[in-house]
């Protein structure tokens, strides 16, 4: 049974580690999660972000959602911005494109092109 | 939309969207397969005439289409599976929501992924707001106040802080398969 009491030590720990977060060298995950998005399976996409970023233990990643951006035919989508870096589009994402997405763009600053808006067909 | 946990999720955003402090979401489940669903917020409600033309498809406060279907697909998938829907609101008040529906009924969206939208909905607003659950089902009741977990952690701590956001699943998990039971409807 999880108790409120748990939450004072992962108090302590994560305090540190908050100022991280909020600098400006930051990544930022965006995803779109409006209507469209999430009858698109945006919901899972966000999670599947949430894990990875805590199984990888990275500190300079930000997750946060906005509303419709206005190509509904494209969802589920979000925006990578890493510091310094053009944003990066990437369209009909799945929960197990995520992995890659963290590793190849977030952790190593190659963004995978096959996923990007930039590869859509029509 | 293709369960109710998804259209929970979309149609809290309105709420959040309306400034409200604290978001709170029911689901209880009578002993006959009636499930009402509602969701009630303190944010800045809506006027008559909003309130009579927001459950229209081509009303909407975004600004990148004409058409908001939110609302609109709540209200047929509640009267499609022999439940209603209903809207209350009062400007600077807030809103209330309701949905019923027939879960014996063939057309009822199965409940779908009650943890993960309630998840979901604390991690993409870490700080802000306050969201209450309450459920009940024959086989148990429970709830979860994001306030009282404010209150041990400190509300400097975000929600999407990863060793937060386990916490948080966990203990979501715990609620929901306290209330229905490990098997969803």
């Amino acid at each position: 049974m999880k108790s409120l009491a748990d939450l004072e030590a992962i108090r302590a720990k994560t305090l540190e580690n908050i100022n991280m977060r909020k600098d400006e060298n930051a990544a930022r995950v965006v995803i779109g999660m409006a209507t469209c998005g999430i009858a698109a399976g945006a919901r899972p996409v966000m999670l599947a972000f949430m894990d990875e970023i805590q199984k990888r233990n990275l500190q300079h990643v930000t997750v946060s959602q906005t509303g419709c951006i206005g190509m509904c035919r494209y969802e589920p989508m979000l925006d990578v911005i890493m510091p310094g870096e053009e944003k990066v589009t990437y369209i009909h994402v799945k929960p197990e494109m995520v992995p890659r997405i963290v590793s190849e763009h977030i952790v190593n600053g190659h963004p995978v092109e096959e996923y990007t808006i930039g590869a859509a067909k029509d | 939309m293709r369960d109710l946990s998804l259209h929970l999720l979309d149609l809290a955003q309105n709420s959040i969207t309306a400034g409200a402090s604290l978001v709170t979401v029911g689901l209880f489940l009578e002993e006959n397969g009636m499930l009402t669903m509602r969701l009630e917020d303190d944010g800045k409600g809506m006027d008559k005439e909003l309130l009579e033309r927001v459950t229209s498809p081509f009303a909407t406060t975004r600004t990148t289409r004409k058409v908001g279907l939110g609302i609109p697909m709540m209200k047929e998938n509640a009267e499609k599976a022999g439940g209603s829907f209903s809207l209350e609101s009062e400007v600077g008040k807030g809103t209330v929501l309701t949905a019923t529906l027939d879960t014996k009924n063939i057309d009822c969206l199965p409940l779908g992924d009650l943890s993960g939208t309630l998840l979901s909905l604390m991690l993409t607003n870490p700080l802000h707001p306050d969201f209450l659950f309450e459920g009940k089902s024959p086989k148990g009741e429970d709830t979860f106040d994001t306030r009282e977990v404010r209150a041990a952690l400190g509300s400097d701590i975000p929600f999407n802080e990863p060793s937060v956001a386990a916490w948080l699943k966990e203990a979501l998990d715990e609620v929901i398969n306290s209330i229905f039971g490990g098997v969803l409807i």
